[in-house]
């Protein structure tokens, strides 16, 4: 029988790169992906024929440590990158553009007191991104730990915010877990601006404007690449990420096989406790390894891989109750022509839809209960401009995020209740480009629950696992099991369930890989 | 699956503060001084008549004491066993049908939550009664498995019957085939054309019995056994809770929650209790595979534990009530009496204590400060205390089988 140093369940983004750090340390390692094609959640896929689209459709801090250590540049992935304005639309054209990176940003659309305020304000969120800095390549301390590696970190966010001077420190702490709203309101006029600024704290997430919890945290977390915030789509598109990912593996030795389903994660247990063996494939071949590392979601690896019989009773309740269900759908469209947004020249920016903050906040109240919103609010990108072999010559794709989209709908998610809200999308969709129905080839809404069907993903959550700060840190997933080990020893996590979080950034795979050669 | 059952019994009558059990038109004659309390909830007696006539029945005749009010789940379904052996310390797998086991279980951290006993009454289907009320701590064990866990509480009476001649007193009120049964065996059976269920199993470190059966069989079961009584072949008593706690004491079973803290109403770190910590070491199984707590108490290895519940006899005839226990006499203080009593047949202050453990041994020296009254004035006193580590007080008729007819 074959024999491996480690196993690694699915092969997204986190995956990939743990591996490949692992195999640089020269251990042999077998990367197991249960679909047919490469990247997870950023996997490019053909949805209609000739066209094809990424769930994560653009990149806006993905870690330049993991693209300087895995030497991703030379695999073909291009960083840094150009990033793409952010535009919050409006229907007679008249937009808020965002450009530029970090303390450089630029911004159009808005009173001159606006501008002025947006350039304090990023500024000051450039200096809480640098306070928090170092948290994100790092493994948090476990709970109770007191040794002394443990309190190092803690001593390192207090050095940093004691560098920041009294008052700033005082802002952080204040505003951390602040509502974007009333950060929002404190700062500006325009209600388009406040929308936009607000929506990257808020999607993936469970939460809305006014929701208190750690919406100012997820920002920065998004913002704490080299793209200051901005978001960007490589020039060979996300596909480039992925494929250099896969080459930086396989170059560096690592086995990897598609269509490889793991059933279940085999454990032993004896007089010394419970022992990680290897993994048994959907197909019942069993394959040994000294440790197995889960990419998959933690709710995914510990109820069905490892399973309940092998875990702590208060450990598997906690997993039980970990809150996994997405709220955003994914809508692509195969289009016959580039689309026209009113007052844009072209539609090379990520797009926003929501007129004010309010607008998020219905959009909000309606998942809460189980619907969703007649004026759904999304983000939308048209990937085929930057990266052409998306779409045949001349024709283009639409990617959208659409919020909020419950994964559990009232009624449930039948073939009607999908093509009615795929529609709703569309008529929003042209209030701002009015001639796109024409130009719609072929349209494909994917609810949370058809993304937890396509790509193995628990409630089809952005992150896994919400990002809140019940489940963020050293509580990511949960504790006993947020710092990639868990409670039984050979069993590691490494996807996007585990601290930092989802996104396409690296993190989890990073930090997975470096406990593991500790 | 998880399904719970409620009692069609259990009827809340507002005036009525303590449920009575199905027993109680008998109990409430027999028990003259009225001193009641709960017991999960029921009406309980704390004593019938006098405390002395009591203990004496279950240490040179017969007792009866009604056990309707602990706490009974039915577990059964396709993952039962698995279920019960990530719930127990001790490895369920090894219980054949028609045998009881004495069991402990713990917190992830390996803390006892609770002990009791599994009955398994028939092939894949068990009943587990415990202490303290866990339906919760059960529902939540069962997440994820195919499981049912059904809380019998009140859907079964049950009696215990205990002492020197309670074989012949089951005999004679018509019970056959007890003589086969061994200590912690189970026998289903018939009484005048009811189901009754006898389990070999008590809590006095003698010969007894326990029996369970519907409740709408209750009075039945008692007249027949009461009836040996009428017809003067054998005495027989109710006891109270006051006369158990004497003889779980002299027999060296622990009550959580009075002899150690138990994990769930713990609030201060290092107030709970392992199974090693004690003295319950011997039910722990580590060679099977898991259990909740077994991580944990796997590390113990690492970092021994400071701290055991021990037996201990407490010289002279000052009741140790909450004493506290030093290293010699003004000494260095070491631990706490948790429960006591004055044992009759033994002629001692026995009791439960938490005592210091340092290094793998327990102390060497144990003295008790006793403070105590003389007429309404507190006196202070030393008594030098002894370990033991074998129960009190125990009989060769707890295990012969056939039972001792006498
Ligand atoms: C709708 C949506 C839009 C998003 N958009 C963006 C975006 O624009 N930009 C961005 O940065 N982030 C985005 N994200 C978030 C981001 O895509 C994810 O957080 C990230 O891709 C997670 O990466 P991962 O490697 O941790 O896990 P995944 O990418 O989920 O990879 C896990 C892999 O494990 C495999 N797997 C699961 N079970 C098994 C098994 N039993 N055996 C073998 N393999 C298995 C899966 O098939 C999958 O390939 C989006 C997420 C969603 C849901």
């Amino acid at each position: 029988m074959q024999h491996y140093d480690t196993i690694i369940i699915g092969a997204g983004h986190n995956g990939l790169i743990c591996a490949t750090y692992l195999a640089k340390k020269g251990q042999r390692v077998l990367l197991l992906e249960a679909s047919e094609t490469l990247g997870g959640l950023a996997a490019t896929r053909e949805f209609h024929p000739g066209f094809k689209a990424a769930v994560a459709h653009t990149v806006s801090h993905f870690s330049a440590k993991v693209a300087r250590d895995l030497n991703l540049t030379a695999h073909g992935f291009d960083s840094p990158m150009v990033p793409m304005p952010t535009v919050g639309l409006n229907a007679a054209g008249e937009h808020v553009v965002l450009t530029g990176i970090g303390v450089d940003a630029e911004i159009i659309g808005v009173s001159a007191e606006d501008a002025a305020s947006y350039r304090q304000y990023r500024q000051l969120l450039q200096r809480f991104v640098e306070l928090l800095e170092p948290f994100w390549l790092k493994t948090m301390p476990r709970v109770g730990d007191t040794r002394w590696s443990s309190l190092l970190t803690f001593a390192q966010l207090g050095l940093k915010m004691r560098l920041l001077g009294k008052q700033d420190m005082g802002e952080f702490m204040r505003l951390a877990m602040l509502p974007a709203r009333d950060l929002m309101d404190e700062n500006f006029d325009s209600e388009l601006l406040k929308a936009v600024l607000s929506w990257d704290g808020l999607i993936g997430s469970k939460m809305a404007p006014r929701s208190p919890n750690a919406s100012v945290l997820t920002l920065l977390y998004r913002m704490s690449g080299e793209l200051g915030g901005a978001h960007a789509i490589p020039s060979g598109g996300i596909e480039s990420l992925v494929q250099a990912l896969y080459s930086a593996a396989t170059a560096s030795g690592v086995e990897v096989k598609i269509g490889a389903r793991v059933g279940r994660i085999l454990i032993q247990g004896n007089s010394d406790g419970l022992k990680t063996t290897g993994v048994e494939l959907a197909d019942g071949e069993q394959i040994n390894a000294a440790r197995v590392v889960s990419s998959t979601d933690p709710q995914r690896t510990f109820l069905e891989l490892v399973g309940v019989e092998n875990l702590e009773i208060e450990f598997t309740n906690r997993i039980r109750r970990l809150r996994c269900d997405g709220y955003v759908a994914k809508l692509h469209l195969a289009l016959d022509g580039l689309p026209n947004f009113t007052g844009l020249a072209k539609p090379d920016g990520r797009m926003i839809i929501a007129v004010d903050m309010d607008a998020i906040e219905f959009a909000f109240d309606d998942a809460k209960y189980g619907g969703y919103s007649q004026q759904p609010v999304m983000e939308i990108v048209v990937p085929s401009l930057r990266h052409e072999s998306l779409a045949p010559e001349g024709k283009h794709v639409l990617s959208a995020h659409v919020m909020y989209v419950p994964y559990k709908l009232k009624g449930g998610w039948t073939e009607d209740a999908r093509a009615a809200l795929c529609q709703r999308v569309i008529d929003t969709v042209a209030v701002y480009a009015p001639q796109i129905k024409a130009q719609i080839l072929h349209s494909e809404l994917l609810t949370p629950q058809d993304l937890e069907q396509t790509h193995q993903v628990t409630g089809g959550h952005w992150h896994h696992g919400e990002l809140s700060v019940d489940q963020m840190l050293m509580m990511r997933p949960t504790y006993e099991a947020a710092q990639y080990s868990t409670p039984i020893p050979g069993l590691y996590l490494c996807g996007a369930g585990s601290h930092p979080g989802g996104g396409l950034m690296g993190g989890p795979g990073h930090n997975a890989a470096r406990k593991i050669l500790e | 699956m998880v399904s719970i059952i409620q009692s069609p019994l259990v009827q809340h009558d507002a005036k009525q503060v303590l449920l009575p059990s199905p027993f109680h038109p008998r109990i409430e004659q027999h028990c003259l001084v009225k001193n009641w309390m709960s017991w999960n909830g029921y009406q309980t007696a704390r004593v019938y008549d006098t405390l002395a006539s009591e203990y004496f029945a279950i240490r040179s005749s017969c007792s009866v004491m009604d056990l309707t009010p602990m706490e009974k789940y039915r577990i059964s379904g396709p993952d039962a066993l698995s279920f019960l052996n990530r719930l127990v310390v001790r490895d369920v797998s090894a219980l054949k049908p028609n045998r009881v086991t004495y069991v402990v279980w713990c917190n992830d951290e390996g803390k006892v939550l609770d002990d009791g006993t599994i009955f398994h009454l028939h092939q894949g289907e068990y009943r587990l009664c415990s202490q303290h009320h866990q339906l919760d701590w059960l529902l939540i064990s069962s997440l994820g498995m195919d499981v049912s866990i059904v809380e019998e509480t009140h859907e079964v009476a049950a009696l215990a019957v205990q002492g020197p001649t309670a074989y012949s007193v089951l005999s004679a009120a018509g019970f056959d085939g007890l003589d086969q049964l061994k200590p912690f065996g189970i026998l289903h059976t018939q009484l005048d054309g009811f189901e009754v269920m006898v389990s070999r199993t008590g809590y006095t470190g003698d010969l007894g019995y326990e029996l369970w059966t519907n409740p709408s069989n209750a009075l039945a079961l008692w007249d027949a056994l009461f009836g040996v009584k009428q017809r003067g072949l054998y005495d027989l008593r109710c006891i109270g809770l006051d006369a158990l706690e004497m003889v779980r004491i002299e027999a060296g079973f622990i009550m959580p929650g009075d002899d150690f803290n138990t994990a769930e109403t713990t609030v201060r770190a290092g107030h709970d209790r392992s199974p090693f910590e004690i003295g319950l070491g011997w039910v722990v199984n580590f060679d099977k595979p898991h259990f909740t707590g077994k991580q944990a108490l796997l590390r113990e290895k690492d970092r021994p534990i400071e701290r055991r519940l021990v037996k201990l006899a407490v010289e002279g005839n000052k009741p140790p009530v909450d004493s506290f226990l030093y290293d010699g006499k003004k000494g260095r203080r070491i631990g706490t009496i948790k429960t006591q009593i004055w044992s009759p047949i033994l002629k001692a202050n026995l009791a439960m204590a938490d005592v210091e453990y340092r290094n793998g041994k327990l102390p060497v020296q144990i003295w008790a400060e006793i403070y105590y009254q003389k007429e309404l004035e507190w006196q202070v006193t030393w008594a030098q205390c002894r370990i033991s580590d074998v129960p009190f007080w125990t009989h060769p008729r707890r295990s012969a089988t056939p039972p001792q007819n006498c």
